[in-house]
């Protein structure tokens, strides 16, 4: 039997997923980028159809927090009905945006129905009015209703735009009463927007447009408890267009006391946002006064604060450095100096510190926890972003070295006495313990340590094991450590079945601890069908660095960690039932279908160009500084789990600053890195005469010859489209042409020194943009001798004129693809290549077991000439190729199928 | 005789399966045909709809054997009895038509059952709205995913087609059912909205009936269950459920979360299991009642029956175990927070 349940009236939205209004959310975040009217970026991108860079927007949005995602497209020079159309299809196609509901924003009825014919979800329109009279305003609303959205209703009516306090609550109440009674919505589906107009215009009648709307808010919500009250907030500073630190301020002062009066939701640009305690006391104070607006007769208030603006923007926008904080007591100082990253005075503030407290480690405990406490909750909320994150454990890290030597003395001492008293102390338990590693034969580390630095910062111990470490080392140490958890991280795909192996072998030792499971290749499914199977005490699969932290948490907390673990497993069963339930959707074609289908080249019409030499050449000592001009941005970027595009990213609204600081901070680096040479860029390039044969290519060297294999596309394409193999961009030997193929590798020596400095300093910031860096340099290094051979080496295209964003996207003739990515997968040709280029002995590449490359900062492939070569993936072959290339490349099947693993089915 | 009357007081049987039960009578192209369609221009095997004109009989007699079986709610023949879906027989001009005379199969069905039984508790037709086989939310090109097949006015206007066919043919509810795409649903609610607008009928209560494709839990646009509630709860309807695509067992958390969640009645009407490997339904009816028989007991539902495989003898086992379980309570709306 059921006993009733009861079902609050509350604002209930959907997207993919719900979202449902309670009183307790405080304050919902409707995302305001995707507008053309407020983002010029965004305006040009949907102007040029750029639709898919739009949808990157969107993303953003959704990534920066909002719940809600604000959709216009009121601009004179766009059909909107059909804008509004084709974008909304597009985002629905998107589950990590279509997941939140979208709010149809426009002045023009038509675009806003339109709109609602693309959305499955329940919306919000926005917005509704009185403005052409009652008749209109019940049509619309019930074909809102009809659509089954909630309605924003504009204070507006047939006489105008409320601006009082008692106009706006009139209207509303007037709109309320004909929405509920006569068109039959529901009042939790009403929310009004009574108008926030811009104050502090000079003009007196505008002084109290900000009360209006406050007190007009809090009416409304007594009167209709139920309704809701929404805003475009930044109108409210329109008068300090282009001030941007003073605006901030303004919003978070105007919503403190708006959502105190009963606001509930608003178009803002959430990452903007700036805390209401955190702003500057004399500043907030102005912005009280003009927004409430007390001591402003004659405009006195608006005065003081458009004075009080000059001087900041005086300032500059960089530097306004404000050091009051400095007056405050040492606890508030050492949290400041974690949540801002700042170095400057952690010396003198943890010294401060240690001698008001009794014993060093209540510093740590105290002050350094709290203080990094407030550090996790912001970035939890999304209110910090991973490079703030990095600097506040550099800050934290150093604090504690300058504390440690206190904790070792007085335990010491504390031994003495327990010994002198002649008793046996046990030390309390510390930290949770994490244990992280890169797996054997992978050297990729930058995900890891930032993970590392993650966790630290969350008051986790660290073990980290560094890269290429054997499952021997990994498990033993955690045995012998007592690790709480063990982490696993790689980067190349060998390294998922050492991961499997890492579980077998846990299993089998009867280890309890949890595995996670991180980095670029590995993924939720893999872990799922491959690795949860293989060991039976919890496996779970981290997306990024900021899941690690919610992850660890619900592990190493005993109430939580079985439901936790219980859910992952049900998931992951799940995922796996899924997987093997699947049968294949794709049709192949056999291995003999699909070399009929290959490149169609007209062999006899195409002159190969040759090459200005054949061997190789060597460069020892490559010039960093005009390696500069070749680096690619967004990858960097990507590392520290900043996405978007490079150089829009660094004037992005949510991740914008903090982008340019890290750009910043990057190129300052850069700038030394250069200047006292740092690293050494080291290199080797070749062409050699080669022909092909089917999926074979035969490279003449030194009198002798060496077969590559290659693997051919098995999927069925669309008639007319090729099944791509690289050996169809060379010529055949049939065809009696001379064609020639090359290849280059290139690498960074040196880093290790300075890795090593920057660790003993504590930084961690400043190693993992080293590394990254050195990442940068070696792609850039590749680029840079792909275009000198592309003009003058094998002098193919001598007339090429690209700039670096052309590059970027590849729109240079011929390619250059790596033994192991998409193109060709099989990591095992990369001997031969070593060979050809003597690379080990020329660059100093090494090549561990899993055919990783190490220095991690190394590049290398293949470069083909042929106008009709591109770029693309292998996807998947079947059981025929497999066998085939197998007998081509004469290694034991067993040893082919887990090479090729990732493209078997 | 008002169905929410009896919602309050029992739990109500809807029938089961009608292609399944087609199939028995094998059907050939010439009795798909019938006298009137003998010389169409292209083959009409498979159009199920087509028969309610061409072998009226075959289908007031599934019906009949269904409220023999004791359901109190049969659904009219008219899965895709839209213009949308009739394309693929080129028969667009008959989807009116289609519905009118599948409501009436369904009607004489039940007046020839009550004037047998006329003790019988009331028996109601529902008007089945099917989710057409183009899809609004759903791109069929990969490579363009913001293409769409047909737009929603196409759909609306296909809808309110059927259910103006429907309502003249006299049915007591609309089923808008098999819902993978809510906004195909949105296009049909918004189609019921304005036909009762426009002709000033009073309105038909409106069941919805979603379906959860896969073990995501979600439906095959990509919504999560509450959103895919909260999306069509517009529509006021009468109930909210689940039907097809998975068996009893694999619905059962599904039903439990949408008792949990849904402010009308509820309605699951499972598949007789997962298909074996041949593609059958072999989940004996006592399996598929036994589950249902659970749900009931939980207080999980208000309308229970099958879909996909199931038959009479389901019906009957289904209607046998739930008979003396009291009904899933209404929760109480509360006015404030």
């Amino acid at each position: 039997m059921s006993s009733a349940i009861t079902i609050k009236p509350y604002l209930r939205l959907s997207g993919l997923e719900p979202l449902v209004i309670r009183p307790e959310m405080n304050f919902v975040n409707v995302g305001e980028r995707t507008n053309v009217t407020g983002s010029k970026k965004f305006a040009r991108l949907i102007r040029e159809n750029k639709y898919e860079e739009a949808l990157s927007v969107a993303r953003q949005q959704v990534e920066g927090g909002a719940q809600v995602l604000d959709v216009n497209m009121d601009d004179a020079l766009l059909e909107g009905v059909s804008a509004m159309t084709t974008f909304l299809n597009l985002l629905q196609s998107e589950p990590d945006i279509a997941r939140i509901p979208i709010m149809i924003d426009s002045s023009k009825f038509e675009i806003i129905e339109a709109g609602l014919k693309c959305v499955q979800g329940k919306c919000i329109v926005n917005s509704i009015s009185l403005k052409e009279g009652e008749a209109k305003f019940i049509e619309q609303a019930i074909v809102c209703k009809s659509y089954g959205a909630a309605v924003i209703v504009m204070a507006f009516d047939e006489v105008g735009q409320a601006d009082t306090k008692e106009r706006k609550v009139e209207i509303c109440h007037r709109a309320y009463k004909i929405l509920t009674e006569q068109v039959g919505i529901a009042p939790q589906d009403i929310i009004f927007d009574p108008n926030i107009f811009a104050v502090a215009t000079g003009i007196e009648e505008h002084n109290n447009y900000a009360v209006d709307f406050i007190e007009a808010t809090r009416e409304i919500k007594k009167l209709m408890p139920l309704t809701k009250v929404s805003g475009g907030v930044s109108n409210v500073s329109f008068s300090f267009r282009g001030n941007d630190h003073v605006r901030e301020a303004i919003h978070s002062v105007f919503l403190f006391y708006a959502i105190k009066a009963g606001m509930d939701m608003g178009i803002v640009n959430a990452g903007q946002l700036v805390v209401y305690d955190e702003i500057e006391p004399t500043l907030r104070d102005l912005c009280e006064d003009v927004l409430l607006n007390r001591n402003n007769d004659n405009n006195e208030a608006t005065d003081k604060l458009i004075a009080h603006a000059e001087t900041v923007k005086a300032k500059g926008k960089v530097e306004v450095k404000d050091e009051a904080w400095r007056n405050e007591p040492v606890e508030k100082r050492l949290a400041h100096s974690l949540v801002n990253g700042i170095t400057d005075y952690i010396d003198a503030d943890t010294e401060e510190a240690r001698q008001k407290y009794p014993k060093p480690l209540d510093v740590i405990e105290g002050p350094l926890m709290d203080g990094m406490n407030i550090v996790g909750d912001l970035f939890g909320a999304g209110k910090m972003f991973l490079p703030q994150v990095v600097k506040s454990a550099r800050v934290m890290k150093k604090s504690v070295a300058i504390l440690t030597p206190y904790i070792e003395a007085e335990k010491e001492a504390r031994k003495q006495a327990n010994l002198a008293a002649g008793t046996a102390n046990t030390e309390t338990a510390g930290a949770a313990k994490i244990l992280l590693a890169t797996v054997k034969g992978d050297v990729h580390d930058i995900g890891k340590n930032i993970v590392g630095v993650v966790l630290g910062c969350n008051g986790y111990d660290i073990i980290d094991l560094g890269v290429m470490v054997p499952a021997d080392k990994i498990l033993e140490t955690a045995e012998k450590e007592k690790a709480d958890i063990i982490g696993l991280s790689g980067l190349i795909t060998p390294s998922l079945d050492e991961m499997v192996h890492i579980a077998k072998e846990m299993k089998r030792r009867g280890m309890n601890q949890p595995l996670l499971i991180g980095g670029a290749t590995t993924s939720r499914i893999h872990t799922s069908v491959k690795i949860a199977p293989e060991y039976d005490n919890g496996v779970v699969h981290v997306l990024d660095a900021s899941r690690s932290v919610t992850v660890a948490g619900s592990l190493l907390n005993k109430e939580q960690k079985e439901d936790f673990l219980a859910g992952i497993s049900t998931e992951y069963k799940k995922l796996k039932e899924n997987f093997d339930n699947k049968k294949p959707v794709k049709q192949y074609l056999t291995y003999a279908e699909a070399l009929q289908n290959k490149v169609d080249v007209n062999w006899a019409e195409y002159e190969p160009t040759v090459p200005t030499f054949i061997g190789t050449k060597v460069f020892e000592d490559y010039d960093l500084a005009s390696l500069r001009p070749f680096i690619d941005w967004k990858p960097f970027f990507i590392a520290w789990e900043m996405h978007g595009n490079f150089p829009d990213i660094l004037t992005d609204n949510v991740v914008g600053k903090e982008a340019t600081k890290l750009y910043e901070d990057a190129n300052k680096l850069l700038d030394q890195i250069i200047a006292e040479k740092w690293l050494t860029a080291k290199g080797t390039i070749g062409f050699w005469e080669a022909s092909s044969k089917d999926d074979d290519v035969f490279v003449q060297h030194d009198g002798q010859e060496t077969k590559l294999c290659f693997l051919r596309q098995q999927i069925k394409k669309a008639p007319g489209q090729p099944n791509l193999s690289l050996a169809d961009f060379i010529a055949p030997a049939a065809a009696g042409k001379k064609d020639y193929i090359g290849a280059f590798a290139v690498t960074l020596h040196g880093i290790e020194e300075h890795i090593r400095r920057f660790e003993a300093a504590h930084d961690d910031y400043n190693k993992i943009m080293l590394q990254a860096l050195a990442d940068r340099f070696a792609e850039a290094f590749a680029e840079a001798l792909h275009l000198h051979t592309r003009k003058e080496y094998w002098g193919y295209d001598k007339d090429e004129q690209l700039n670096n964003e052309e590059l970027i996207k590849e729109q240079y003739v011929g390619i250059r693809p790596a033994p192991g990515y998409p193109a060709c997968p099989d990591h095992t040709e990369k001997y031969k290549l070593f060979d050809l280029l003597n690379a080990t002995e020329t660059t100093g590449i090494q090549l561990t077991e899993s055919l990783a490359m190490f220095p991690a900062s190394s590049v290398c492939g293949w470069y083909f000439s042929n106008p009709k070569s591109q770029y693309y993936g292998v996807g998947k072959i079947q059981q025929d190729q497999l066998e085939d290339y197998t007998e081509r490349k004469g290694l034991p099947a067993a040893e082919m199928e887990r090479w090729l693993s990732p493209v078997l089915e | 005789m008002d169905i929410r009357k009896e919602l309050e007081k029992r739990i109500l049987v809807i029938d089961g399966a009608m292609g399944t039960m087609i199939q028995r009578h094998k059907p050939t192209e010439a009795d798909y045909r019938g006298e009137r369609f003998k010389d169409w221009h292209c083959d009409v095997k498979g159009n199920n709809d087509l028969l309610c004109i061409t072998q009226p009989q075959i289908i007031r007699g599934i019906h009949k054997q269904y409220l023999e079986a004791g359901a109190d709610i049969i659904e009219t023949n008219t899965f895709s009895s839209t213009t949308i879906a009739m394309a693929d027989y080129d028969m667009q001009s008959l989807a009116y038509e289609l519905n009118v005379a599948a409501a009436r199969c369904a009607k004489e069905a039940v007046a020839e059952f009550m004037a047998e039984h006329p003790d019988a508790t009331p028996k109601y037709v529902a008007g089945a709205i099917g989710p057409l086989n183009k899809t609004l939310s759903l791109s069929p090109d990969v490579n363009n995913p913001g293409f769409r097949a047909v737009t929603f006015d196409e759909v609306m206007n296909a809808y309110y087609e059927q259910i103006s066919g429907l309502v003249d043919g006299g049915v007591d509810i609309l089923l808008i059912e098999t819902i993978f795409d809510t906004l195909n649903a949105k296009g049909a609610i918004f189609a019921v909205k304005k036909y009762f607008r426009d002709t000033g009928k009073p309105e038909l209560p409106v069941m919805i009936s979603g379906t959860i494709t896969d073990a995501s839990g979600r439906t095959l646009s990509g919504q999560t269950l509450e959103a895919f509630y909260t999306s069509v709860m517009h529509a006021n309807p009468l109930s909210i459920g689940l039907n097809c695509a998975l068996g009893a067992s694999e619905m059962r958390s599904h039903i439990e979360e949408l008792s949990q969640i849904a402010a009308c009645f509820t309605s699951a009407y499972p598949n007789a299991g997962l298909p074996n490997a041949m593609g059958e339904y072999d989940e004996e009816p006592h399996q598929t009642a036994h589950f249902i028989e659970e749900w009931a007991r939980r207080g999980f539902v208000n309308i229970v029956g099958g879909c996909c495989g199931t038959t009479p003898d389901h019906i009957r086992h289904i209607a046998q175990e739930v008979k003396n379980i009291s009904p899933r309570t209404l929760p109480v709306l509360e006015a404030s927070y």
